[in-house]
């Protein structure tokens, strides 16, 4: 859009628009050229891994492996590798073994395959030239990955030395715990860092998570050539996993429970085991909607590290597993850490810990409906501030609740591997059924006094206890989580996920207290709501013994809830290039104001010259847009005193030389001036003038008295000058005076224009047909104002296209056509001209013949009906005295009327086209 | 009509008067216009309007059927939460449309309904300066328009706090705020939107200018409005909506945080700038060069 019409002003305008607009766009990303490169990497034990390596405009360049997550493949991570190869890094992925097209089995992250692959890959970067190179060897080289990619990160990392830096996303820290967990303790860690989960041996099977992640590797049969040298075809239960990993997961999946063994392989799998050899600076990405792997496994590996000496920074964003998938504000915080620490680019991320809030509010896709939270340390972690606590009583009797034989029906609280959609289309996922009756137990606190923003994963202490004379195994597997409720009723299932629990209960009725560790969330709740903590005995999502039990359970204690203040993330102080720019927009706005100052004051400087005759026009012509010529060299004078008319047909040009004269309209050749001033738009001797121009204009909602005392404050002129009185005698409107002008008829609106017309009395007075729309004694009374007004030694202008008008009202008369002037003169002189004279005859030939011997006579014309003749000095009388002697019949002798013959043809031209 | 007798016995040729009383800078005063405008039916509908809209909302909130319970909030829930919410909520249900239509009616009906009555013509003879007249009629424009964009607030402001108690402010991020500030926070808002919709006055401005028909000048600001509304949905565009006018028109909600966001506001602040800089002097230019001709 161009707001402007052509011409020089607007352009310099564009101008500074386009440069200062400029401004508004910060940082646009330049196409980035990039060259990826396919190989296919043989490996020690003789698996073919499928590899893309980008290649960044210039190298060498530090480098970064991006390792995909489980049951994807190299081209899964294809625009996170583009993006980091635009901000000029060697990117290398690969598909994992067992995965895409590369060959071999999967080991889940085994430090002797997948991690020795990634090790291999990072020796094939040490022999590129293109790589920028630490030491002989050592590649200057980051890691990332999201999920199974995180994994192999962050063992990567512990495993090899040569990592300069690595950004895991939704990792595990020990597998065991993830899939198997048990978040009760008698004798539980200390809450020291906000999500310090509880990680209790021999845990409830994760069975809906497993067994969604076992058959992705399962199905991973890819018809591509290569995959079906591993793939021992569609029969196969173990598809391509280990035979190792799938006789652990097939004994789980039987069982139920974890044993040694698998617990020991899926320890060989968790960077628990090697996180406190990690030295290279660590980006921990968790996500707060995560059932798979929660915000505790983050917290475990963040205090490993930190625990040895290394730095981490901890982000927990909105998603997750069971939300939305990482996006684009996770990639540019991984993109600017390994900036920072690959490249030496950009600001210090810094150790700090930032966290997203979501409100729960439904809203329109622009309005945004999250907080970005930012604390300068993970709390808890050596050098960080302690955790803030905040204790929260809970009421409820302690209460029975069954567990069903065989499970079943069971709670359902979260839906792996859909919760993505469900998740990214909600803030909080809500608590999709109620509880199976009689299975949960309730422990609310008093509704909350303040908002209150929890962060972490809230702790409660749970004592089961047996019923006696109900049937109960030894061990109670019960699932807590942690809801909101509103004074309406609404409950909410804060962070979508639940926390099991193992408990061995005394036989003897006795019962047993745990601490129970909630899981890891983060949730605003209002003022006004309740917290409610629920015991259930079932969850759709994990394996629950088939023995029926019936459970006493309580609560001891208060739920202690992690709080951690952080400030907005968002950018809050002013950007500098925009209020720059607004500085520079005022600036050149008052200097603008300034210079149009200027030019006025040297514009309407008085000029010297304050006499002259009240109106004068000279040369004067207007050619409108069109092309349409309305005025053409129009000049006369108008002496002070009296009354001119403008005499001219419709369309003579009479109303556009007013125009000029009142300033309206730009002449586009000659001038006019009044009183010696030449006469622009605005001039101030325009105050001299009083004008009615081409019908009334008044504001129609107010009233005639109101129109006239508006119209003279808005002169600026002191009320005392403005002579209302008289002015609204010739108005002579009487009580209409106060009625709305848009109730007037034509003549009471045309005689208060009039009226203000004359407001001040000003020195001349022009005024445009006064006579249209009144009726004969107004106009008869109008002629007598006009005659006194001039007789003061004012002077007035009258336009008209009506002879008789002008006749009897004015003194001297200037005659327009077509836009010019056709005569100019005093009334009497046009009339009586200079001795010409007409002859009304019945036989004109012969009359003209009798005048032209005449002595004396100049010229003698025959008109219809009569003669003109030119007597030049010769008695009217003598020359009728001739013709009557020549037989010729006189009907009337009277002076020529040349100004009525001249009208009256330019009329009738007019009239017959 | 009766030829008046009185000053008959004057017969003095024109006297110096009113050259000297006379003075450019003095024509059209701001009261002079202010009640020009202020009697005008248009202004007090705009007024009323803006008066009546928080009544309809709590009436419409009050009739509306209780819904079945959700689980999660919608934006309409969050406005009964407490007046403040209330006035956050009938500010972005009339910022968009209703207050664009305000600013452009104040500002683009100002000349173009002059030059429909006729009467701009004997203001510029009177004479009234060009720029002066521009000028008066801006400040008037303007200073109706902000009292009507503070007055939204604030009646929605009394509205809600008679209905729904001082309470907190929430903003659809949950962040909340106490009322005291809240206030503060919510006519900052419309002080924002009185300087962004900066660019729809300075446009309804130079259309007031161009043309004779008042309905022309106020629809055509809208207008321009909406589809710049319309481009800034398609996010296709990316980088190019922030050059769209109307892009940063929710910006304010950068006030409903703590601390407050001012980065949007300050983006939006200049783009409404540049606007109405390049918009308003193109407005003079026009007005100072045109041939009046109503």
């Amino acid at each position: 859009m161009h707001p402007t019409r052509g011409g020089r002003p607007s352009l310099a305008l564009s101008a500074v628009l386009a440069v200062l607009g400029g401004l508004l766009l910060t940082g646009a990303a330049a196409p980035a050229d990039v060259r990826v490169a396919e190989e296919r990497v043989t490996t020690a034990d003789g698996v073919e891994l499928d590899t893309s390596l980008y290649l960044p405009a210039t190298t060498p360049a530090p480098a970064v492996l991006v390792a995909h997550g489980f049951g994807g493949s190299k081209a899964s991570v294809d625009a996170d590798a583009r993006a980091l190869a635009a901000r000029g890094f060697v990117v290398l992925t690969w598909s994992a073994r067992g995965f895409g097209t590369s060959t071999g089995q999967i080991a889940l992250d085994s430090p002797d395959h997948e991690v020795a692959d990634a090790r291999a890959l990072v020796d094939r970067l040490a022999g590129r030239p293109d790589v920028v190179q630490d030491a002989p060897g050592d590649p200057r080289v980051g890691v990332t990955g999201a999920s199974y990619g995180g994994a192999l990160a962050l063992l990567l990392a512990g495993l090899d030395p040569r990592v300069d830096a690595l950004a895991p996303v939704i990792t595990w820290n020990n597998l065991g715990q993830a899939l198997f967990p048990n978040a009760a303790a008698a004798a539980p860690p200390p809450a020291d860092t906000p999500a310090h989960g509880i990680a209790a041996p021999d845990g409830v099977f994760k069975s809906g998570w497993a067994g969604l992640l076992f058959s992705a590797g399962r199905d991973e049969t890819s018809d591509e050539p290569g995959a079906a040298a591993a793939s021992a075809g569609p029969a196969n239960p173990c598809g391509r996993f280990t035979a190792e990993i799938c006789a652990a997961y097939t004994e789980a999946a039987t069982t139920g429970r974890i044993s040694p063994a698998t617990a020991e392989l899926l320890r060989r799998s968790s960077p628990a085991t090697v996180a406190d050899r990690i030295t290279a600076p660590t980006l921990l990405v968790q996500g707060e909607q995560d059932t798979l792997f929660g915000l505790d496994q983050a917290d475990a590996t963040a205090r490993q590290i930190t625990g040895a000496g290394g730095r981490v920074k901890v982000e927990w964003f909105a998603g997750g597993h069971d939300g939305a998938a990482p996006a684009e504000a996770v990639r540019d915080t991984v993109g600017d850490w390994f900036d920072f620490h690959l490249a030496g680019i950009g600001d210090d991320p810094g150790t700090g810990f930032s966290y997203v809030v979501p409100s729960g509010v439904r809203a329109g896709s622009n309005t945004p409906t999250s907080r970005t939270l930012a604390a300068p340390a993970y709390p808890g972690l050596p050098g960080a501030a302690a955790l803030l606590t905040t204790p929260l009583p809970l009421e409820g009797d302690a209460q029975e609740i069954v567990h069903p034989a065989g499970g079943r029906p069971a709670a359902i609280t979260s839906l792996p591997g859909l919760g993505g959609a469900l998740g990214s289309a909600a803030g909080r996922i809500s608590a999709f059924a109620a509880d199976p009756a009689g299975q949960s137990a309730t422990f609310r606190t008093p509704p909350l006094e303040a908002s209150l923003v929890l962060a972490g994963a809230p702790r409660v202490q749970v004592s089961v206890a047996r019923v006696p004379g109900q049937p109960a195994p030894a061990e109670a597997v019960l699932f807590a989580r942690v809801t909101e409720l509103d004074p309406d009723g609404r409950r909410t299932l804060l962070g979508g996920a639940v926390a099991p629990m193992r408990v061995p209960v005394p036989a003897d009725g006795t019962p047993a207290t745990v601490t129970v560790t909630l899981p890891g969330l983060v949730a605003p709740v209002e003022s006004g709501n309740r917290l409610a903590v629920s015991i259930a005995t079932t969850d759709q999502g994990f394996t629950s013994p088939v023995e029926p039990a019936v459970w006493q359970v309580d609560v001891t204690g208060d739920l202690i809830v992690p709080v951690v203040p952080g400030t907005s993330a968002t950018a809050s102080t002013v950007p500098l290039g925009p209020l720059v720019g607004i500085a520079v927009v005022l600036a050149i706005a008052l200097l603008g104001w300034m210079g149009f100052r200027l030019r006025r004051r040297r514009a309407t400087a008085p000029v010297a010259a304050e006499d002259g005759p009240p109106l004068r026009v000279s040369g004067l012509a207007k050619t409108y847009a069109g092309g349409f010529q309305a005025v053409k060299d129009v000049s006369f004078t108008v002496e002070q005193g009296i009354v001119l008319g403008l005499l001219g047909p419709n369309g003579a040009g009479k109303t556009t030389v007013l125009r000029m004269l009142m300033g309206l309209v730009r002449p586009t050749a000659g001038t006019v001036s009044a009183f010696g001033q030449p006469i622009g738009p605005g001039s101030p001797v325009l105050a001299r003038i009083g004008a009615f121009v081409e019908g009334p204009g008044f504001l129609p909602h107010l009233s005639g008295a109101d129109n006239l005392r508006l119209y003279w404050a808005a002169t600026g002129r002191p009320a005392a000058e403005a002579h209302v009185e008289e002015a609204l005698e010739i108005a002579d409107l009487g009580a209409a005076l106060g009625r709305r002008v848009g109730t007037y008829s034509q003549g009471m609106r045309q005689r208060l224009a009039i009226a203000q017309a004359m407001l001040g009395l000003p020195d001349l007075l022009v005024l445009d047909e006064p006579t249209n729309g009144l009726d004969p004694p107004q106009i008869s009374a109008m002629r007598e104002v006009l005659r006194r007004y001039a007789a003061r030694g004012r002077t007035v202008v009258v336009s008209s296209h009506l002879l008789a008008e002008v006749e009897q009202t004015c003194t001297h008369v200037v005659v327009m056509h077509r836009g010019e002037v056709v005569a100019d003169g005093t009334v009497e002189e046009i009339i009586a001209g200079g001795g010409a004279a007409t002859f009304t005859v019945d036989a004109p030939e012969r009359a003209a013949s009798v005048l032209s011997d005449l002595a004396g006579v100049l010229s003698v014309e025959v008109v219809e009906g009569g003669v003109h003749a030119e007597l030049n000095g010769t008695p009217r009388a003598e020359a009728v005295r001739a013709l009557v002697a020549a037989g010729v019949e006189v009907a009337a002798a009277g002076p020529r009327r040349r100004l009525e013959d001249a009208f009256l043809q330019l009329v009738g031209e007019d009239r017959t086209p | 009509m009766t030829p008046h007798t009185t000053t008959e016995s004057t017969r003095t040729p024109p006297s110096p008067v009113t050259r000297r009383s006379f003075r450019p800078e003095r024509t059209l005063p701001v009261r002079v216009e202010l009640e020009r405008q202020l009697r005008r039916r248009r202004t007090q509908v705009v007024f009323g309007l803006v008066v009546l809209l928080p009544v309809l909302l709590w009436v419409a909130f009050e009739l509306a059927p209780d819904a079945p319970p959700t689980n999660s909030l919608s934006l309409v829930d969050l406005a009964t939460g407490s007046g403040l919410n209330f006035a956050v909520f009938a500010m972005f249900a009339s910022s968009s449309f209703l207050l664009v239509v305000v600013v452009a009616l104040f500002f683009g009906d100002t000349v173009a309904a002059e030059a429909s009555w006729s009467s701009l013509r004997y203001l510029l003879a009177a004479p009234v300066p060009r720029a002066r007249l521009l000028r008066q009629k801006t400040v008037v424009a303007a200073v109706l328009s902000l009292v009507a964009l503070l007055l939204l607030p604030a009646v929605s402001l009394v509205v809600g706090t008679l209905a729904y108690g001082a309470g907190d402010m929430v903003s659809p991020t949950g962040a909340s705020l106490d009322y005291g500030p809240g206030v503060v926070r919510v006519l900052s808002g419309a002080v924002y939107l009185a300087v962004h919709l900066s660019w729809v006055a300075a446009l309804a401005l130079l259309l007031s200018v161009s043309t004779d028909a008042p309905l022309g000048a106020v629809g055509g600001a809208v207008m321009v409005s909406i589809v710049s509304q319309i481009l800034d949905q398609i996010t296709a565009l990316e980088g190019l909506r922030d050059f769209l006018p109307t892009h940063f028109d929710d910006a304010w909600a950068g006030l409903l945080g703590n601390p407050v966001d001012w980065d949007g506001m300050t983006r939006g602040a200049l783009s409404a700038s540049i606007y109405a800089l390049v918009l308003g002097a193109a407005a003079i230019w026009r007005f100072q060069r045109k041939d009046i001709t109503s």
